[in-house]
């Protein structure tokens, strides 16, 4: 037999197993139940009718004792052709018989005082059925044999009629449980293949497809919306790593351009300065693109999350102020008041070098900005910082040119730099640098308008290490 | 000044040993961790440049295992690792200075030559002397030409670190590392504008500049003009 694709398919679903089980086991406890229910009740209603044939035969007995023989067979006589249920046999001990409607002695009751069930031909209609009986023997006496007993075709063949029925209830519940376990597994597993059929389109390259979500809230729901959910992180990576490799190749290109350019210009220039110069102008350049190459190293294996065992217990405040007073003279120079609002004392979990250079670039960051900003006389650069009960908040602020709002999660992200400083020296990974650290700890980066300027917000929880 | 270079790269081995010897040092070089161990443990060196990746014995096992002798010759690690993590482990191991590749020849010499200096005991110095200026490391005062000289703790520890290796080059990310504890590459002159403070208050009102700027190297204090 061929069973159809689909039927195996639904056949082998984990639903319809289990369905086909809990079928199985229903049957067989219903099965069992309505077995001993059967029998018990044959039992309870043979017992009614020995009940019943043990009155009789007192009664036949007091009869034999009082009147003899001729009084028991006319007795039985009589009983006989009363048209009841009652089955009698008197016959001589030698085997003729005396009375009764039961044209033979059953041979299954002779010997039996607790009685038994036999089979006899009724003589009444034409039917050459057999009926079943129930019939116990008499003791009237060593010369006479008699049984009394009791047709119990009708109540058999209701009991049997009753078993047909309850097994054909139970074929239906076979048959309806095996089909809703069927449908069951057939809605399971139509949800489930329409993930699969995402999931196949997605690796053939088709990576904006979703599963779909029905909205009604259920398992499938939340596992579909839980896998887009990871889609949705690993499209933004991929794209984040695209993005990453186009920046490469341009902010890499870029340097490894102009050091080819310095070369062959030495190259073609005379005389001992001019190549002093040319080999100074391409170690500058080799310079920066090492810088690059360093902090894009730097930011990668920050947010794979190396470095995180070397957390120590540093005095912050101390930490921020060190640092601030490492750039207050460049900024002074530069005609830009650097001032500090910070006190020692408070404590946090972390990587002090890291955390220190994250600081040193919104340092450095706000420096190189607020001059190019031309409001050279009005620039200020403001350090705080808060101990909040959320963690220790770092805030770098300028007076200068700012971020729009619109660009401001752009520059976090790794070689995004903005037009107009795209003439500037830098790597364009400084912020990603200071995401990347404040991610390692567990913090959040934040840009904010100073109104005017940026006002930049590095926030770290004050136990850095349980990430 | 005799060195001893192990480094597996034969082209950088042999660039660093020809441009050892311009600089006025002798430098042996070996090819792997055993043959170096070997080398060093006949305590001729004054210096150890070590690579950490070797073949045979890694760099870190060969310095850890010469300490373990008793061989205290000082050691540069260079390594392409330049994490802080792997700086603190090859300090670890018991390297003197760690250095990133790829690095300025100036910046390695710069490193060789303070790190020779260190072998010499000094630490009993109390008194760094260069022509008349005078750093007392007791007092904490300064003076030049028996004038007094104010200086803030930073430019103070910043003097002290060039007196302690007068004569020698020493570069910007030295002092960084040093003077300030820190390990990173400033994108501004944030270290020129400290030692132009430094210079504007030993130098500026004498007739000889005892405070270089070495073009292309970094900064150093001599007797003697550039």
């Amino acid at each position: 037999m061929v069973l159809p694709e689909r039927l195996v398919r639904a056949v082998s679903t984990t639903s319809f197993r289990v369905a086909a089980i809990t079928v199985a086991l229903y049957l067989a406890f219903a099965g069992l139940i309505v077995g001993v229910l059967l029998w018990q009740t044959n039992r309870v209603l043979t017992s009614q009718v020995l009940a019943t044939l043990d009155g009789e035969a007192q009664q036949l007995k007091a009869e034999a004792q009082s009147g003899g023989a001729p009084a028991l067979v006319r007795a039985v006589d009589t009983r006989s052709r009363s048209g009841g249920p009652g089955l009698y046999y008197l016959g001589e001990a030698s085997g003729t018989k005396l009375a009764g409607n039961l044209s033979r002695l059953p041979p299954e009751i002779v010997g039996r005082p607790t009685g038994g069930v036999f089979r006899y031909a009724p003589d009444f209609g034409s039917s050459a059925r057999e009926h079943l009986a129930v019939a116990i023997p008499v003791n009237v006496g060593p010369e006479l044999q008699l049984i009394v007993g009791r047709d119990v075709n009708e109540q058999r063949r209701f009991a049997s009629e009753m078993g047909t029925l309850y097994f054909l209830a139970l074929g239906f519940l076979t048959i309806g449980g095996l089909v809703a376990g069927f449908a069951i597994s057939r809605v399971a597993l139509r949800r489930i293949e329409s993930i699969n059929v995402a999931a196949r389109s997605i690796m053939d390259g088709n990576m904006s497809r979703r599963i779909a979500v029905t909205g009604s809230g259920d398992e499938y729901d939340a596992l579909a919306t839980n896998l887009n959910a990871m889609l949705e992180r690993i499209d933004a990576l991929m794209s984040g790593l695209r993005e990453v490799s186009d920046n490469i190749a341009h902010d890499l290109k870029t340097p490894l351009t102009r050091l080819r350019n310095a070369a062959e210009a030495a190259l073609r220039e005379t005389g001992e300065e001019a190549y002093r110069d040319g080999l100074e102008h391409t170690i500058e350049k080799a310079d920066e693109l090492i810088k690059t190459f360093n902090s894009l190293l730097l930011v990668a294996r920050l947010e794979a999350g190396a470095l995180e065992g070397n957390a120590e217990r540093f005095d912050v405040g101390r930490a921020v102020r060190d640092v601030a007073e490492l750039y207050e003279p460049v900024a002074e120079e530069r005609g830009m008041q650097l001032s500090v609002n910070v006190d020692a004392g408070p404590q946090l979990t972390g990587n002090r070098q890291l955390i220190v250079q994250a600081v040193v670039n919104l340092i450095e960051n706000a420096i190189k900005y607020s001059v190019k900003s031309g409001a050279v006389d009005a620039s200020s650069i403001a350090i705080d910082l808060q101990n909040r009960a959320d963690g220790i908040a770092i805030v770098v602020a300028d007076n200068g040119p700012g971020i729009a709002a619109e660009d401001r999660e752009r520059v976090l992200k790794r070689f995004v730099r903005l037009e107009k400083s795209r003439t500037e020296p830098g790597t364009g990974l400084g912020l990603s640098l200071v995401q990347a650290v404040a991610r390692l700890h567990g913090g959040t980066v934040r840009l904010e308008d100073n109104a005017p300027g940026l006002r930049v917000v590095l926030t770290l929880p004050k136990r850095g290490d349980d990430r | 000044m005799h060195v001893l270079v192990v480094e597996d790269d034969r082209e950088t081995a042999q660039f660093l040993q020809k441009a050892l010897k311009e600089s006025g040092h002798a430098a042996d070089l070996a090819e792997d961790g055993e043959t170096g161990q070997e080398l060093a443990e006949q305590g001729v060196y004054d210096v150890l440049i070590v690579d950490r990746m070797l073949p045979r014995l890694d760099g870190l096992s060969m310095i850890r295992e010469l300490r373990n002798r008793g061989v205290r010759t000082p050691v540069l690690i260079l390594s392409a690792l330049g994490e802080v993590d792997d700086r603190v482990k090859g300090l670890r191991a018991g390297g003197d200075d760690y250095l990133t590749k790829p690095y300025a020849y100036s910046e390695l010499l710069a490193r060789v030559e303070a790190l020779a200096r260190r072998a010499v005991p000094e630490e009993q110095e109390t008194r760094y002397v260069v022509d008349g200026l005078v750093l007392d490391r007791l007092s904490h005062r300064v003076t030049r030409d028996g004038e007094a000289i104010q200086l803030q703790p930073r430019e103070y520890r910043l003097l002290e670190y060039l007196m302690k290796h007068a004569g020698q080059v020493v570069t910007r990310t030295m002092l960084l590392e040093h003077v300030w504890d820190y390990h990173f590459d400033p994108q501004t002159n944030v270290i020129d504008v400290h030692v132009s403070r430094l210079r504007a208050k030993i130098d500026k009102n004498f007739d000889k500049p005892l405070l270089h700027t070495v073009r292309g190297a970094g900064y150093t204090i001599r007797d003697g003009s550039a």
